[in-house]
């Protein structure tokens, strides 16, 4: 286990940094708040830093990678101070873990790259913390509804977060977890690539809804709300009537709440 | 676009231009769908018998990686045992030298015809046109190959060219254009065909040309691997054989076939071994062609190799896999890549191959979602969406420094120079927050925003946006904590 021992306390003892990524902050607040819940349920102390802003996944990933640079020194900044960072996005981790030491080389800055290599390791997408690190795989979460789960690539193929989310998922009470067909394909989202190759990524998302309409599921979750805002706006145009929720969403759910 | 572009004459469209007309085409993709899903699965449990497939990924990768770091010596060893073993060794520094090489090699045998068996390379530099240009016709013998060459068409997978077409459209095509009669769309009666259509050409012919999968410095042997035996009969039945290469596919010693012929064909075809594996060294009195040529051809690799993330692109062994499981390469097909090289590997190849600056390829790198299907399934472990990343780092770079005044006032370059300004003081950032959300007010409607304007457009045309929310999370932190 990694950051601490549950069993001789019995009680969790641990802060850590919200890192609630740029995304979320102004399109999905109601993620983050449920985000706050399920940690501090747990007994994790949360801190929230005022100066975080956005990891430059965006400008990085499409190629300005010269203006991601001051943001990559911003994230180092704000969160070095911590144990350990937790945010509700893979993607956003994926680009700290993985992307970050490729920035600092970019930058030409040693300092900097040891830095990075120093702070990306304490820094986890909320499923993968929950399991590998606090060894929680049942949150007490109620939520009675049939959902299915769409793995998203950078939780799966770069932050390799494995069958975290579904451990989490089938201990919800009350929930109907359904697996959907080539789970591990691609929505179709891909950050810029959405945009700038807007006809194949719909190609793919058509693919995407058709399977998470195969499953006869009112929900699909996933552990980012860029790959569900892509899934759910499909859905929304074509008034499926499946809704798109995040993980921590559903996670943070009690029975009141139902 | 440079004189010695060999993938293009005059300037090539841009993915996202040539992707919007194979998306639209039914009969497309089903064909792909079918064929990619289809090897996906077989390839999954081809990889998947083998317990030390992890181990060999690394040793392939390390091999790779060193014939890449020593190119210059392992490139000389192997000049020196094919002309030990009584072959020819010729240097092309680019495309129209390669060219020129086969070319005249074929005239100073008085040959009107060549055969030739399935070479990206060759298709990399055109060599078919130019041989007409110059009086020789070249009949392609590898089926698929043979396939898109009665249709006038190029290649749209590097394994199976013709991947784009089913039974039905092939019939069609032969009894059209090799004057079958009574011809079903069975498969046997398909290949029937050709074979007739080819065995002719094979003994005929006296100039056999070929690509090649691997080359021993060591020893000098030259290998190509295929399904069909063509190839074989391609380099061993016509007096003369040239063999075009790429300078990355030389490998070390005879002992790394042991690593790479169990990492291709699982990765490529799904099959444990592959039906036709031929090597040759140098010529051997009675057996064999007469004459042997080896070209190694640079075209653009030596630039390749001096970008050292980049560079990895040059330990690819052509198994397609990364095409197999990519699901945009499934989607739009071969054609969209407008190269030689589609997929994945395409992608991060031809722009470095070709150089930045040219539109056309410069889009490729952005033909992803970065999803990283094809860095799992690589048996070499290129680490493609790395690569992806840093090539448009390169062409954003490449526009900002040598694009003049325009590139400061092009929209995207302005709107990621402002959002990052933004991001970098919090003040900013939540000031933009704000009038963010008053700004939507014309867009959302009912709810949802249907409709975005400019490049945005792109999204909405069949996505939904959420709106909004009244409070940002930050907004709620502040008031429900307190603390600033």
């Amino acid at each position: 286990m990694g950051l601490l021992d549950t069993e001789e306390t019995g009680t969790i003892a641990v802060r850590v940094a919200l890192f609630i990524t740029c995304f979320n902050d102004t399109l999905f607040p109601e993620t983050g708040r449920a985000t706050v819940e399920v940690l501090e349920n747990l007994g994790v102390e949360v801190d929230f830093p005022y100066a975080q802003t956005c990891c430059g996944q965006m400008h990085f990933n499409t190629g300005y990678q010269r203006e991601a640079i001051p943001l990559v020194r911003r994230f180092v900044d704000v969160f070095e101070g911590y144990e350990a960072v937790v945010a509700p996005s893979g993607s956003c981790v994926s680009m700290v873990r993985e992307l970050y030491p490729m920035a600092a080389e970019l930058a030409g800055d040693g300092r900097l790259a040891e830095r990075v290599a120093e702070l990306g390791p304490r820094v986890f997408e909320l499923s993968e913390f929950l399991v590998k690190e606090l060894g929680v795989t049942d949150v007490g979460a109620y939520y009675p509804h049939r959902v299915t789960y769409h793995p998203t690539c950078h939780s799966l193929r770069m932050l390799r977060v494995g069958d975290a989310p579904l451990e989490l998922l089938r201990n919800v009470r009350g929930i109907d977890l359904v697996e959907i067909s080539e789970a591990e394909e691609c929505c179709g989202f891909g950050g810029t690539f959405a945009v700038k190759n807007a006809d194949t990524s719909a190609a793919m998302l058509s693919d995407k809804i058709r399977r998470v309409l195969d499953t006869e599921a009112e929900v699909c979750t996933a552990g980012d709300n860029s790959c569900l805002m892509h899934i759910g706006g499909g859905l929304s145009r074509l008034r499926a009537g499946v809704e798109t929720v995040h993980l921590a969403r559903i996670l943070a759910s009690k029975a009141e709440e139902g | 676009v440079k004189p010695s572009d060999a993938f293009s004459r005059g300037p090539t469209p841009t993915f996202e231009e040539s992707a919007k007309e194979s998306l639209s085409d039914s009969q497309l993709r089903r064909n792909l769908g079918r064929a990619t899903q289809a090897i996906r699965r077989k390839r999954a449990v081809a990889v998947e018998e083998m317990p030390d497939w992890e181990e060999l990924r690394e040793a392939g990768r390390a091999l790779k990686e060193r014939v890449v770091r020593h190119l210059d010596e392992y490139l000389l060893q192997l000049e020196e045992s094919v002309t030990r073993a009584g072959g020819e060794v010729h240097w092309a520094r680019d495309a129209g030298e390669a060219n020129r090489i086969i070319a005249g090699i074929a005239k100073d045998k008085g040959a009107e015809e060549v055969v030739k068996v399935k070479s990206i390379a060759t298709d990399e530099t055109k060599l078919n046109e130019h041989l007409q240009r110059e009086g020789i016709r070249a009949f392609e013998t590898d089926l698929a190959e043979l396939i898109i060459q009665l249709a006038g068409e190029t290649s749209s997978h590097i394994l199976v060219p013709a991947i784009h077409k089913n039974r039905a459209e092939i019939r069609e095509l032969f009894i059209e254009e090799l004057g079958a009669q009574n011809l079903s769309d069975r498969p046997s009666d398909l290949t029937e065909a050709a074979r007739l259509y080819l065995r002719e050409k094979f003994l005929a012919t006296r100039v056999g040309i070929s690509g090649a999968n691997f080359a021993v410095a060591e020893t000098g042997t030259v290998s190509v691997v295929e399904s069909e035996g063509n190839g074989r009969m391609c380099t061993t039945l016509p007096p003369v054989l040239v063999t075009l290469m790429g300078i990355e596919k030389v490998i070390p010693a005879w002992r790394d076939f042991e690593v790479f012929m169990q990492l291709l064909p699982r990765s490529s075809t799904a099959e444990r071994m592959n039906p036709y594996t031929s090597f040759w060294t140098g010529v051997s009195e009675g057996d064999g062609p007469r004459e042997f040529h080896l070209v190694l051809m640079d075209n653009g690799r030596t630039d390749v190799l001096a970008d050292e993330v980049g560079r990895q692109a040059l330990n690819c062994i052509r198994c397609s896999a990364c095409l197999n499981v990519c699901p945009v390469y499934e989607r739009t097909g071969g054609h969209a890549y407008n190269s030689v090289y589609p997929g994945p590997i395409g992608a991060i190849l031809t722009p470095q191959l070709v150089g930045i600056g040219d539109p056309g390829p410069d889009s490729l790198p952005y033909a992803s979602s970065l999803c990283g299907a094809c860095y799992e399934v690589c048996p070499v472990k290129i680490n493609i969406p790395e690569v992806l990343v840093h090539l448009r780092g390169r062409v954003v770079r490449h526009k900002q420094d040598r694009g003049g005044p325009r590139q400061k006032l092009d929209p995207e370059n302005v709107a990621m120079q402002t959002v990052a300004r933004v991001f970098s003081d919090t003040e900013l950032y939540e000031r933009a927050q704000r009038w963010a959300r008053v700004g939507q007010w014309p867009f959302a409607r009912g709810g949802s925003i249907g409709r975005l304007p400019g490049r945005l457009a792109g999204w909405t045309a069949v996505r939904d946006l959420g709106p909004i929310p009244q409070q940002t999370f930050r907004e709620w932190w502040r008031r429900d904590r307190g603390s600033v």
